[in-house]
This record gives structure tokens, C-alpha cells and sequence, in this order.
């Protein structure tokens, strides 16, 4: 049996150069990662280490399964193969150096094994595939977001190294020991080719070692470094998935706002290691697409670079008077690495996250850094406008609370005070359903139908105030704050069973924001909360709601961001327009991979940047009007509708396409003879 | 530079005001107070001030409801004191407010002499006269209105001040400190403070206060009714969509030859 | 003799505002209604020339000195004072403009007077004096009495300029008064960067306000400007913002304009902006709110979004011309 670390060179045993070789990659390896445990610490503290099952299943299903790298299915395959012959290669290389060390060890080599030689062998040729496959797309069809960098090349090849020095030497090993074993099928091709190429058995054996050594030390200056590269990732990466942020919506607990390396938390700033900047965040991107300057991926690298960079290595934590200098030379990172532009253009859509296989948290971030900008009065001059008329009035329109139920003035019927009389629903109806004079009509239309169909609901009338959801997406946690609590005051005084709203932004602060959401899964303190698409599913699966006149429309509809991607509700809005008889037509980008209007995280308030060549919302209603024989694009969000009517002006669909809101099918549906305006305007326009 | 800055609340309009059973008041079931638009100004300039001569701002203000929130509000923006009249009646004219307010002054301790004394240069509840300059009477100082940019200079105790006129056109003063100035608008918008922000100054923050030391003159203009205004017009409304809309404005500008 | 009513004029280089017609337009009914006569308060250095158009009043009391050549609290509070505790007039009504702001808010102090703010119209019942007042932004009208002789400040377009001006230089009482100089020392205008534009001479006026939403929509009312032969021009805080210049701006701090048409787009009407063009001939009002001011002073209201209709506005514009 052959046996590397025995043998002589130069004179020297081979245990000890390996011992030599170990010991130097390890001290380097360790010395990095040390260094970027330390910087971590400079950050601020936060918790991951609850429920550890669901964690471990999160594991499970994405770092043994790689499930996100599956979107892209081709890629998704070459690199779960990549990725198991790795988890096979390192443990053999474990395996190989202890062997090798300490060579009296009574065990034979990893290869020798046939349940480890079996599968590195299959795995070999299937990621020397996967990495040719890589190759190609990188570096000859270049998706955007992916980069030829020097790193990437010398990755690349070392892994391809690996690969073929592994074979190389079954096939050596085969032609040397003459053994052609049922679980080396590489070896045995690759042996007999090498025979037949005339190689003695002294030589094959000379390849053998030069391969194997060759191996271990790449393995070892591998190891060395993987921390000093993008391929940290690796390390990092499965700690990156285990330390998820299991909770919906995934706001950063409440701090003063980050503008340098210490302000962040330590998990916010692993998000940097673990990123391996595949680009598939900023693929998905609607403000990146749009023009603006955002780039989630750009700014994780920018978080990287400020991790890693001179300043940040130099003092240890603890030093006094280094203390100072390092906060002389800690140049705030807000307002000179990243921009105040890319920091606003945040749609918090969580298209991003939702893509990256590491769970990085790039809204985090953003909402962090937007914390620093507020405490700063440094946003658009509408912006602060808005956030004092939400502090003040409770709106964000500027308007006095007390009308806020202006909307119930000639219905016909009265809309019950929730505050007044017990009701089975509370409806909360949310700032833009009750003051935005085109969303006024569907919100009446809506309360139509729930009156046609009988349910018992009522409002808050002006106790009613905004949930806070962008309030605290623009980065002032303290208005949320206030907020919440005002509105859980009202709600508190008012009896119900169950809580619906027409707006995803309000229902993700109900449900999962307010009282005893995080931790419970979602709920007002064990109310249900519901989104009206919701609420109608179940009314019609339990007959309560009689569909009169079945549509025949061609219709496509669009995921809210707060529905879809935050809360996984998207087959209750289409079981509802099916019911309703309608043919649902998707568009390339649905569900999770809806494409935001434009309108979250504050955006709604504030002016495009110049770089802007195309707003996401138009971008959406083109791709709508390009779906065949579809002319309506269906919405459930207040906020939609406005971003598309006005997307379809200004991308001149008028006569293509027409937005309407879900509801306003349902009023047809249940045979509702009042027709609101925007239907109209709408009928007028396909004319 | 020591600068004292004074702050009033004035109704709210974004609010319906409504005339009360007495024919001649605000009705004060809904109505709500907010700081007078050119006081958030004059705060605004005087922390501009402050900002580039150092020294103090104390904002002052007559009791009134919501007046706490704003002085905290004060404060968490960077002012240094904050003070409030007490023992005051409710409902003050101007005219009164102003003679309260140059009575109590003196006895504020450390409040005068200030540099400058900034406030707003008009409030929608003016009825009988205007801060700023009857305060200046009765504290026998220079005064100069519509301010809108203060070049202070406070070793040679005098300031280059902007004063806006008509059509667009401002002008610049020479004005001795100490002064008074009704500021129309401060050089950069009113700064915004996070509600974080103004929450943990209420915790750690002291309001002073100090008794009103003379009660309010009585005023020499009555109310006598208070309505709503009848519209001396209104405007014929254009019904239908934008589309509609503009064919209706067209006709009417060909009518009278606009086209 | 009756005690006089004073109209205070006001002088702003060189000449004669209209707000000085107003007033004495004003002052004119008031004094007939009283059987006084009324007088014009005329300060400045070298303004005797500037009483042409004066005709309305019965008489000109006349003050010149070259520290009253601006309207300086201080100087113009002690020639008035001295003047008044002669003359003792009946009621002193006052221009509540930018330029005679700070003469305005001192005199009742300086003369020990009440003082009776935002009026729009002052008369006579029973011989006592009574003023019809706009307070809190226009929202509420009331009647107030002040406690004897008494300075009204007078609303801007309280009445129209024209009714007060008659083109007869009236008798001028002059007297001779030097005030003492100024602490609050004048050194220099500003003007506003020149536009290629002065909008007071446009005959058509496309004014935008917040309703437009942002800078880029301003675009629109360009558009629609052009095809009308007119310019565009701004509220207050448009230029605040940014998006139009100083030299755009109508209203109490900026011009006051009476053009053929002006179109009032995503503009509230609040009364600083008002005062400046409630006297074109035509007004239209767009805004989306119902209730928003500008449709009291605009002769056609739309309630739609302003972008909507300027757009749709300037396309029916263009198909009508050919």
C-alpha cells in the first residue's frame, strides 16, 4: 500500500513536511479567521441561537440541499454537485492529513475506503462537469451581476486542480498498485489508459505521489486562503444560513441607527463574509433595474470591504488609547462608501433576500444606515414632511384624523364603530384605502360587498392610525413605536373576533409587528389577522359568498410584496378570481418573484433619482400588457393600483391595459349594481 | 451668543374650526394647537445660530395645551433651556400675549440680556397686533420683520440681516444686537428631530417655570361675532374627466380670444 | 373739525403702491359714512412729486426727510407719533404689506392705539367704527370693535386699486419732522437673479403649486405655457423647494400679477398667495381637494389631479389651434 508521508524527500520524512506544510496552513488559517472574529466583536450583540430546531432544518434544507441555488436550475445542479464532492473532499482530506501525520495510525487512506473512494470518484467527474459548466457561464455568457474577478479565477482553478489531481492519482494509484477495485471506476479508466500509455508501475507510482502531495498542499494553501478570499463564503455560508433571521419581515431590533463598522450588528456584518457575490440579489433588483443607484450586492461587497479593510484591522478591542485612533480613522461609512441615494432607493420588495442562498440580510442594512439618515434629518424634503404628518395626524396624507372615515358618508347602510359595538371582523382599513380619493371608491365598493354578503365587521373610525409599517422601513422606529401604540390602545378598547385589512403594508405590521407577532407566527396577540383576499377565500369555500354573474375575463394578477414574498399568501387571491370564474394568466415574474410596484419602504413619498430610465411599476405593467389577450391586471393593494394607474399614463398603455383592484370583480361577481368610478374611467378607456 | 427664542401655539386649521355656542370663539371640542409655522423658523434659525457661534438658545412660550411636546420638541432639536409662563389665562390676544411676555422676561433668570430674540414674524391669530415688534416696544430694542437671513457678527455686537420685500426683491439691514427679529424663514428648512429622540428628552429634560408676573392687560378690540366666511365667489366647477375637463377650458379660452 | 381718517401710503421706490389705493379707497367710504375728511399719511425723502394720483383724499400730510426714504419703524414711528398727538385722527388704516410690515406691527405700541388685524373692510354703525376681519388662514370671519380710535390693518385687494386712485394731486399739509437716524440701518437691495421673464407682464400665467408633485411635472405647465403665449409661475413653496426660481414667484413675498388668464395648477389658494393674483381676469382652479381656497377666488374650478389636466389641457389646446 502505498504510503506518501512515509517516504523520504530529500531527505526529509514526509510526515514531518506535512507536519510542517499543516502546521503553517492552519496557523494562517486560524490567524485570519481570529482576526475576522475580532472585527465581528467590534460589532453590536444579537441573538441566533433560538429555536435550534428549526434552524437545523433550515440547514437541512439549504446548505445540504442548496434548495435556493435550485431557482436557477441548471447552475442550482452543477453546484450542489460541486458542493458534495467538496463536503466528500474535505472529509477525505481530513481523513488523509490525520492519516498522514500520524502514519503509524492503523486506518487506511479515504480512498482506500470503498464508501468514500465510491462517491469522490462519481463526484470528481460530475464537478469537473459543474465546474466547466461554471466556467462557461461566467466567464463566456457573463450573466449580469456576475463578475470576472481575479478571485473568482484563482477559485475556480484551484478547485479544478483538486479535481484532477484527485483522479489523476486514483488513476496513478491503479496503474502502480495493478489493483482495479469496484468502487475506483475513474481510477480503473484512467489506470488502464496509463498502461496502455506505457507507464511502468515505478513511474505510475512516482505520479501517484506527486499527485498526492500535489492535492494535499493545494488543499493546504486552500485552506490558508479561503479566509483572505471571496471564498470565505464557504466558512462562513452554512453559519450564515444556521443564523437565519427566522422571523417575517426581518427588521433589525431597535438601535440608533448605523453609520460606521461599530453601529451594525455582528450578524448584519457576517451577512459581508458569507456573501459570495453570485449577483442573484442584484438580478432581482427592481431598483437596480429601474436605474438607480442601489446595488444589494454592491452594498454587501461595500459592507465587506469596510470589514476588511486597514482601519478596521488595527486596534485590538480593549486598547484604550488605540480606541481613539481607530474612531479617528473609522471614517463614517455613510455619506462615503455608500450613498444617501442608494440608501433610500430601497423598496424593501425583499426580492433580494428572498433569492440569496447565504440568507443574507440586505434590508437590514439599508434600514440600519436609513436609521442613521433620519436621526440625521438627512431625506427628501417630502420624507419628513410625511413622517411629521404621520406623527401629528396619524396620516400620511395631512389630513385630520377625524376624516379619516369620510369614505362610509353615502353608502347607504352604516359601517359599525368597532369602538362602539362588538363586531366578528375588524377592519382595519389603512392611510391610503380611506384618504386617497381614487382608492375611496374601491374601499366603498369593498364595504359593499361585505355588507351584500353579510358579514359582521366594523372599523375604527379615527382612532384608527397608520400601522407605522413604512414609517419604519424609512428608518424612524421611534414613530412606529408610537404608533403601535396608539393604534393597539384603540384596538384594545374595540371587541372582535378577527382582524382583516386591505393593505399587505398594514397587515404585515398587524400580524407579525404589533403585539406578540414575532414569536407566536403571526397574530394580534392571537387574533387571527387576515388580508381581505383572505377573508373572501373563506367566505366563498363555506358558500357564504355566492358568485352571481361569472366573469369571463382574461385577467393577470400582481403579488403585493407585503402579501406575497413576506407572507407566502398567494394561492387565496387567485382561488378567489377562479371562483369568480376568471382565467388567470401569469406573468413571467409571479409569486415569490413578483416585481415590485416601487411604492414601499417610503419610496412612494420620494423623487427618482436622475440615473432613472424606467420606474418599476412600468416595467410591471409592460410586462402585463405583453401577456396575450390580457387587458386587466388585477390588484389586492391600495398602493398598486396607484403605482400602476399611474405607470400606464406614463408608459402611454391607455386602451392596453386597466388596472383593477380584486374587489371591484367581486362587487360584479355578487351582482353589486353600483358601479364605482374608476370602473368607469376604466370601461371608458378599453373604448 | 445667547439667544432667546419665544414660541406659540396657534389652531390647528388642517383641523375644521367650528365658531362656538357663544357666536364669537374657536370651539374647543376639536381643536387642536400647533406651533406657529414661523416660530418652528425662528427655532430653526436660532440653532442655525448656535451652530456656528456657539453659545445657548432658551426657548420660551406661554402655557398652553401641547405646549409641553413642543418645548421638548425644542430641546431634542438642540435648544439648551426651556422655559414656560405660568399662571397665564387662557385665550390671550396677541397684544396681551406680548405685555405678559415683556413683564416676565426680566425675571427669567439668565434669560436676558440675549444677543438676539427671534420669533415668528405673524401667526393666523393675530388679531390685534404682532409679537415681535410690541415686544420690541416695551423692551426698547431694535426690531426688523420678514427675516430671512441672519450674518451675525457677535463680537462687534451687530448683525447683517435680510429682510424680504415685494416681487422677490429682499434687503439688508445693519442691525445693533441686542435686537429683536420676526423671522419669516429660516435659512434651510426646520430640521427634523426623530420621535426616539424627542421621547427620551421628555424622560431626561426639565421644562422651567416661572410665574407670569403680571396678569394680561385687558384688550382693547372686541370680538363682537365670529363666522365662517361666505365665500364672496365660487368657482364655477368643471365636471368630467381631465380630458373633459380641459375640451370645457378650451372652449371658454377660445371664447374669450385666449387662444 | 371731524377727526380725520389716515390712510398711511406707502412709498417703495419710488413710487406709490397699490395698496395705498386700496386703502384709500377704503378710507374714502369710511369717511364719507363718518362725515370726515380723510387724509393720506405720506413719508419719504423726496416724494412730494409722487402725489398725482392721490385725488381721492381730501388732503396730504406730508413728512420728508432722508432717514424716512424706507419704511423704518423707528423713524416713521416718531414722525407718526409726534403727528398723531396733534392730529388725533380718528382711525389709521394701514397697508399690511411685506414693505410697511414693521412700521405696521409697531405703531399701535408707538401711538398707544388698539390695533385691529386682516381686515377687509371697515364702516361705520352708530358712529362707531366696526371691521370685518379674515382670521386663522381665511377660515374664520369676524366682526370686531376696537375701544375707540383705532389702526386697521388692511388686507391687500380689500378693494380694487383703481377705485382709489383719481388722477388729482390733492392740498399738501408738509411738516417738518427730522427723525432721529436709525439703529436698524438700510444698506442695499437684492434682486432677484433676472429672469429672462417678469411674469407681472405676462398675459397668461400657468402657475404651479405643491399639487404638482415634483420638479419634473413642471414640464407640463411648460408645455402648456408655450402653446398659450404665456410663462409659468409659482406659490411659495414651489420655489421654496427649489423648482422654480425667485423671479417666479407670486404672491405676498412675491409679485403681484394681473394677467389675461391665470391657471392656478395643484395650488391650495392660502391668502399669502392669493394676494397676488386675485385680481386676474380669469381664474381657473385645478386641485384635487374640494375644499380648497383657490376655488373662492377662481372663476372655474376642475377637482382633478393637476398633471392630468395640464396635460390633457395642452393636447385639446393644440388639436383646437389646427
Amino acid at each position: 500500500m502505498l504510503n506518501p508521508t512515509t517516504l523520504d524527500y530529500l531527505g526529509i520524512p514526509g510526515w514531518i513536511v506535512l507536519w510542517v506544510a499543516a502546521a503553517a496552513a492552519i496557523f494562517l488559517f486560524v490567524k485570519r479567521v481570529a482576526h475576522l472574529a475580532g472585527i465581528l466583536k467590534r460589532a453590536r450583540p444579537e441573538k441566533r441561537w433560538d429555536q435550534i430546531p428549526r434552524r437545523l432544518a433550515l440547514f437541512v434544507s439549504d446548505v445540504l440541499f442548496q434548495r435556493r441555488l435550485f431557482q436557477e436550475r441548471a447552475f442550482g445542479a452543477a453546484h450542489f454537485l460541486i458542493f458534495w464532492c467538496f463536503v466528500f473532499y474535505a472529509t477525505g482530506f481530513l481523513w488523509n492529513l490525520i492519516k498522514g501525520l500520524i502514519p503509524a495510525l492503523p486506518i487506511p487512506y479515504a480512498d482506500g475506503v470503498p464508501w468514500m473512494a465510491l462517491p469522490m470518484e462519481i463526484l470528481t467527474v460530475l464537478a469537473l462537469a459543474g465546474i466547466l459548466f461554471s466556467a462557461i457561464r461566467r466567464y463566456i455568457f457573463t450573466p449580469s451581476g456576475l463578475e470576472k474577478t481575479r478571485d473568482a479565477t484563482i477559485v475556480l482553478s484551484l478547485i479544478s486542480t483538486l479535481l484532477v489531481t484527485f483522479a489523476l492519482g486514483e488513476g496513478f494509484k491503479v496503474a502502480a498498485e495493478g489493483h482495479f477495485a469496484w468502487y475506483t471506476p475513474l481510477g480503473n479508466v484512467l489506470g488502464r489508459t496509463l498502461v496502455g500509455m506505457g507507464t511502468t508501475p515505478a513511474r505510475a507510482e512516482t505520479g501517484f505521489l506527486w499527485m498526492w502531495w500535489a492535492h494535499m498542499m493545494t488543499v493546504l494553501g486552500f485552506l490558508a486562503y479561503l479566509p483572505y478570499s471571496k471564498h470565505a463564503h464557504l466558512l462562513a455560508s452554512p453559519f450564515g444560513v444556521f443564523l437565519a433571521d427566522l422571523r417575517a419581515g426581518k427588521m433589525p431590533n431597535a438601535s440608533e441607527g448605523a453609520s460606521k463598522l461599530e453601529d451594525f450588528t455582528w450578524r448584519q456584518l457576517f451577512s459581508a463574509l458569507a456573501c459570495a457575490e453570485c449577483g442573484r440579489c442584484e438580478r432581482v433588483c427592481p431598483a437596480y433595474a429601474s436605474g438607480f443607484s442601489l446595488s444589494p450586492k454592491t452594498l454587501v461587497h461595500k459592507v465587506k470591504e469596510m470589514v476588511l479593510s486597514p482601519s478596521a484591522a488595527q486596534s485590538p478591542a480593549g486598547s484604550a488609547v488605540a480606541k481613539t485612533e481607530v474612531e479617528a480613522q473609522t471614517k463614517p461609512f455613510v455619506g462615503e462608501a455608500v450613498t444617501p441615494e442608494e440608501i433610500w432607493a430601497c423598496t424593501t420588495c425583499m426580492a433580494c433576500m428572498e433569492r440569496c442562498p447565504v440568507f443574507n440580510e440586505h434590508i437590514p442594512l439599508i434600514v440600519e444606515m436609513r436609521r442613521y439618515l433620519v436621526s440625521q434629518g438627512e431625506m427628501d424634503a417630502a420624507v419628513q414632511e410625511t413622517l411629521m404628518n404621520l406623527t401629528r395626524y396619524g396620516n400620511s396624507f395631512g389630513k385630520s384624523a377625524r376624516a379619516r372615515a369620510k369614505w362610509t358618508e353615502g353608502l347607504g347602510f352604516k359601517v359599525k364603530d368597532a369602538r362602539k359595538e362588538p363586531v366578528e371582523y375588524l377592519w382595519f382599513v389603512g392611510d391610503y384605502a380611506s384618504f386617497d380619493p381614487r382608492v375611496q371608491e374601491i374601499t366603498r365598493t369593498a364595504a359593499r360587498v361585505f355588507n351584500e354578503v353579510g358579514l359582521d365587521f366594523g372599523i375604527l373610525y379615527d382612532a384608527e392610525q397608520n400601522t407605522g409599517n413604512d414609517a419604519r422601513r424609512i428608518g424612524e422606529e421611534g414613530l412606529f413605536d408610537v404608533l403601535k401604540e396608539k393604534n393597539l390602545q384603540a384596538i384594545g378598547k374595540a371587541q372582535f373576533k378577527k382582524v382583516f385589512t386591505t393593505d399587505p403594508h398594514t397587515y404585515q405590521a398587524l400580524k407579525h409587528e404589533y403585539a406578540g407577532g414575532d414569536e407566536n407566527g403571526g397574530g394580534l396577540n392571537g387574533t387571527p389577522v387576515l388580508h381581505y383576499t383572505e377573508v373572501l377565500d373563506e367566505l366563498m369555500e363555506r358558500g357564504a359568498l355566492s358568485v352571481k354573474e361569472k366573469t369571463s375575463a382574461r385577467i393577470t394578477y400582481h403579488d403585493p410584496c407585503y402579501l406575497g414574498r413576506y407572507n407566502q399568501v398567494y394561492d387565496a387571491p387567485r382561488r378567489v378570481l377562479r371562483r369568480l370564474g376568471a382565467e388567470v394568466v401569469e406573468m413571467p415574474r409571479n409569486r415569490g418573484n413578483a416585481y415590485c410596484c416601487g411604492a414601499g419602504g417610503g419610496r412612494i413619498w420620494m423623487e427618482d433619482a436622475p440615473g432613472v430610465h424606467e420606474r418599476p411599476a412600468e416595467s410591471r405593467v409592460k410586462e402585463a400588457a405583453g401577456l396575450p389577450g390580457v387587458d386587466t391586471l388585477v390588484v389586492a393593494c391600495p398602493k398598486d393600483l396607484v403605482m400602476f394607474q399611474d405607470a400606464i399614463k406614463t408608459a402611454g398603455l391607455e386602451g392596453n391595459l386597466v388596472v383593477r383592484d380584486m374587489i371591484e370583480l367581486v362587487g360584479e361577481a355578487v351582482g353589486l349594481t353600483q358601479r364605482s368610478e374608476s370602473y368607469e374611467r376604466a370601461e371608458e378607456q378599453k373604448q | 451668543m445667547k439667544i432667546l427664542i419665544i414660541l406659540r401655539m396657534v389652531p390647528d386649521v388642517i383641523e375644521e374650526l367650528e365658531v362656538a355656542s357663544d357666536g364669537k370663539s374657536l370651539d374647543s371640542e376639536f381643536l387642536r394647537l400647533i406651533i406657529n409655522e414661523s416660530d418652528n423658523h425662528a427655532l430653526e434659525q436660532a440653532l442655525i445660530l448656535k451652530e456656528r457661534h456657539g453659545g445657548t438658545v432658551t426657548a420660551l412660550a406661554l402655557e398652553a395645551p401641547e405646549i409641553d411636546e413642543v418645548l421638548f420638541t425644542a430641546v431634542a432639536k438642540g435648544v439648551d433651556r426651556a422655559v414656560k409662563i405660568t399662571g397665564v389665562e387662557k385665550g390671550l390676544t396677541t397684544r396681551s400675549v406680548a405685555s405678559v411676555l415683556a413683564h416676565v422676561l426680566p425675571s427669567v433668570p439668565n434669560a436676558l440680556p440675549a444677543d438676539l430674540i427671534l420669533t415668528g414674524c405673524q401667526a393666523i391669530d393675530d388679531l390685534d397686533g404682532q409679537v415681535a415688534p410690541l415686544l420690541t416696544q416695551a423692551l426698547k430694542l431694535p426690531y426688523l420683520g420678514l427675516v430671512t437671513k441672519v450674518d451675525a457678527n457677535p463680537s462687534a455686537a451687530r448683525a447683517s440681516v435680510v429682510r424680504e420685500f415685494a416681487s422677490g426683491v429682499r434687503g439688508e439691514f445693519d442691525v445693533p444686537m441686542p435686537a429683536v427679529l420676526g423671522i419669516q424663514a429660516a435659512e434651510k428648512p426646520p430640521r427634523y428631530v426623530p420621535v426616539a429622540k424627542v421621547r427620551a428628552v421628555m424622560k431626561s429634560a426639565q421644562i422651567e417655570t416661572v410665574a407670569a408676573s403680571t396678569a394680561a392687560q385687558a384688550p382693547n378690540v372686541t370680538i363682537l361675532e365670529m363666522k365662517k366666511p361666505e365665500a364672496a365667489g365660487r368657482a364655477a366647477m368643471i365636471e368630467g374627466s381631465p380630458q373633459e375637463a380641459a375640451a370645457k377650458i378650451c372652449d371658454i379660452l377660445a371664447e374669450r380670444g385666449l387662444l | 373739525m371731524a377727526q380725520s381718517i389716515w390712510v398711511l401710503a406707502e412709498q417703495w421706490r419710488g413710487k406709490i403702491s397699490d395698496a395705498t389705493y386700496e386703502g384709500l379707497a377704503l378710507g374714502r367710504e369710511l369717511a364719507d359714512a363718518l362725515g370726515a375728511p380723510v387724509q393720506v399719511v405720506l413719508l419719504g425723502d423726496n416724494v412730494k412729486g409722487l402725489t398725482g394720483s392721490l385725488g381721492a383724499a381730501d388732503s396730504v400730510l406730508l413728512v420728508q426727510h432722508a432717514s424716512l426714504a424706507h419704511a423704518s419703524p423707528e423713524t416713521y414711528g416718531e414722525v407718526l407719533t409726534q403727528l398723531a398727538k396733534e392730529k388725533e385722527p380718528r382711525a389709521i388704516l394701514v397697508p399690511m404689506t411685506n414693505v410697511s410690515w414693521d412700521v405696521v406691527g409697531s405703531l399701535p405700541a408707538q401711538l398707544h392705539m388698539p390695533f385691529v388685524n386682516f381686515c377687509e373692510n371697515v364702516e361705520a354703525a352708530d358712529g362707531k367704527l366696526r371691521a370685518k376681519c379674515l382670521l386663522y388662514g381665511g377660515k374664520m370671519q369676524a366682526s370686531m370693535a376696537p375701544d375707540g380710535a383705532a389702526i386697521f390693518g388692511i388686507l391687500p385687494g380689500a378693494r380694487p386699486a383703481d377705485k382709489g386712485r383719481i388722477e388729482k394731486a390733492p392740498p399738501v399739509e408738509e411738516v417738518a419732522i427730522a427723525p432721529a437716524e436709525p439703529k436698524v440701518r438700510f444698506k442695499s437691495y437684492i434682486e432677484p437673479d433676472a429672469g429672462e421673464i417678469d411674469i407681472t407682464q405676462m398675459s397668461v400665467l400657468i402657475s404651479v403649486g405643491r399639487g404638482m408633485q415634483n420638479q419634473e411635472n413642471i414640464e407640463l405647465a411648460e408645455d402648456l405655457a408655450k402653446e398659450l403665449g404665456g410663462a409659468v409661475s409659482g406659490s411659495r413653496p414651489v420655489i421654496d423647494q427649489g423648482w422654480l426660481p425667485l423671479s417666479r414667484q407670486v404672491g405676498k413675498s412675491g409679485a403681484t400679477v394681473k394677467p389675461k388668464l391665470y391657471l392656478a395648477a395643484g395650488i391650495s389658494g392660502a391668502p399669502e398667495h392669493v394676494e397676488g393674483m386675485k385680481n386676474a381676469d380669469l381664474i381657473i382652479g385645478i386641485n384635487t381637494d374640494a375644499q380648497a381656497p383657490i376655488f373662492n377666488v377662481a372663476h372655474y374650478g376642475v377637482v382633478e389631479d393637476a398633471t392630468d389636466v395640464l396635460e390633457a389641457l395642452t393636447q385639446a389646446v393644440r388639436a383646437k389651434k389646427g
